[in-house]
């Protein structure tokens, strides 16, 4: 008995490394997300170039990947021909522009090319707020029912898209057929 | 140099030094008033700087909303100004930014099926500690009594040895 104490110590210096070991890897930035498995929130803002109201209701029918960006945001430069890619692809894509300006918006969009159906301009960032965006760039996954599945904070590049959304995706995908 | 001189002199470089500071001071001043928040009742002044102090910042790893100057944090310290504006309690708003920006923006986390390790371990710990210091203080005594006490045979084997020791 008194010998097995003896190794307490031991027991309790394993347990802790590996505790330790797996904190090596993990991203403390990386939040968990309140809204994964919940329905996009409810908005009516106006589309950019058109102006028409758009609301949540518009997200529905079909699997979309809404992204969150601004023309201020370095990242989104970065992200962009990923979007342009995807969108070519046949993945809908629709747009928040979030505290943005719309003319620089819209000569964003002429000189880089635009993967989105459509953009929601979120001047005052109050869908941002809703949503639970801390910044830009951010990447929804919303299924056919409006319900977010998956939620990105960054940019989405290849690895990234190969990783962790494209299985997700197409399934989702799959379910609608 | 006449102690006039030196007296207008000295008024002179006071007065130089004193217009500088007094602009730089009106200047801290106003960068200052950004940020009062001015409410309509004194009370959820107290309610509103307890809840900065308390909540996080999400964008940033480790500053409460007070602290940040987060486009984010800003944004959140808006809404936690026009909800306590608009009567709600304090556990309204936590809930309302909960449920936005997940349970990461709570210092003090709520006690839930995720959290109660959390909030338990360091008493189970300090309880456990407490025990093993009891018990290891506890058989010290038992076994030092047990120790102190020589039997007959030992006593007579120490007396022998002291008698021999002496005669030497």
């Amino acid at each position: 008995m008194n010998r097995l104490a003896l190794f307490a110590p031991l027991a309790v210096f394993l347990v802790l490394s590996i505790f330790l070991f797996k904190g090596l890897d993990r991203d403390p930035t990386e939040l968990p997300s309140a809204l994964v498995g919940e329905a996009f929130p409810a908005f009516t803002l106006p589309a950019l170039n058109d102006g028409r109201l758009l609301s949540e209701q518009d997200l529905k029918s079909q699997v979309t990947l809404v992204n969150v960006w601004a023309t201020w945001c370095f990242a989104c430069r970065i992200e962009h021909p990923m979007l342009n890619q995807l969108a070519d692809q046949g993945v809908a894509i629709v747009g928040i522009n979030y505290k943005d300006q719309d003319a620089k918006a819209q000569s964003w969009l002429e000189q880089r090319g635009n993967p989105y159906q459509f953009n929601i301009v979120d001047a005052q960032g109050s869908l941002g707020f809703d949503l639970g965006v801390t910044g830009a760039p951010e990447t929804y996954l919303v299924d056919a029912q409006g319900i977010i599945q998956y939620r990105r904070v960054g940019v989405v590049d290849q690895r990234v898209w190969d990783d962790e959304f494209k299985v997700l995706y197409e399934q989702l995908v799959g379910k609608e057929k | 140099m006449s102690f006039r001189s030196l007296l207008v002199n000295s008024l002179m470089v006071f007065a130089l030094c004193a217009i500088p500071y007094g602009q730089f001071n009106q200047q801290a001043q106003l960068q200052a008033s950004t940020d009062v928040v001015v409410f309509s009742d004194p009370s959820l002044r107290e309610r509103y700087y307890q809840l900065v102090a308390e909540l996080r910042c999400p964008k940033c790893q480790n500053q409460n909303l007070a602290d940040s100057n987060a486009p984010i944090s800003k944004d959140m310290k808006a809404q936690i100004y026009s909800m306590l504006e608009a009567q709600n309690t304090d556990d309204e708003i936590k809930a309302y930014l909960v449920s936005r920006y997940s349970e990461f923006i709570l210092y003090r986390p709520q006690v839930n099926s995720g959290t109660w390790f959390l909030w338990f371990a360091p008493l189970c710990f300090v309880l456990l500690g407490g025990l093993i210091v009891w018990r290891y203080a506890f058989t010290k005594t038992k076994a030092s009594s047990v120790s102190a006490e020589l039997t007959a045979e030992q006593q007579a084997q120490l007396d022998k040895l002291l008698e021999k020791d002496s005669a030497q």
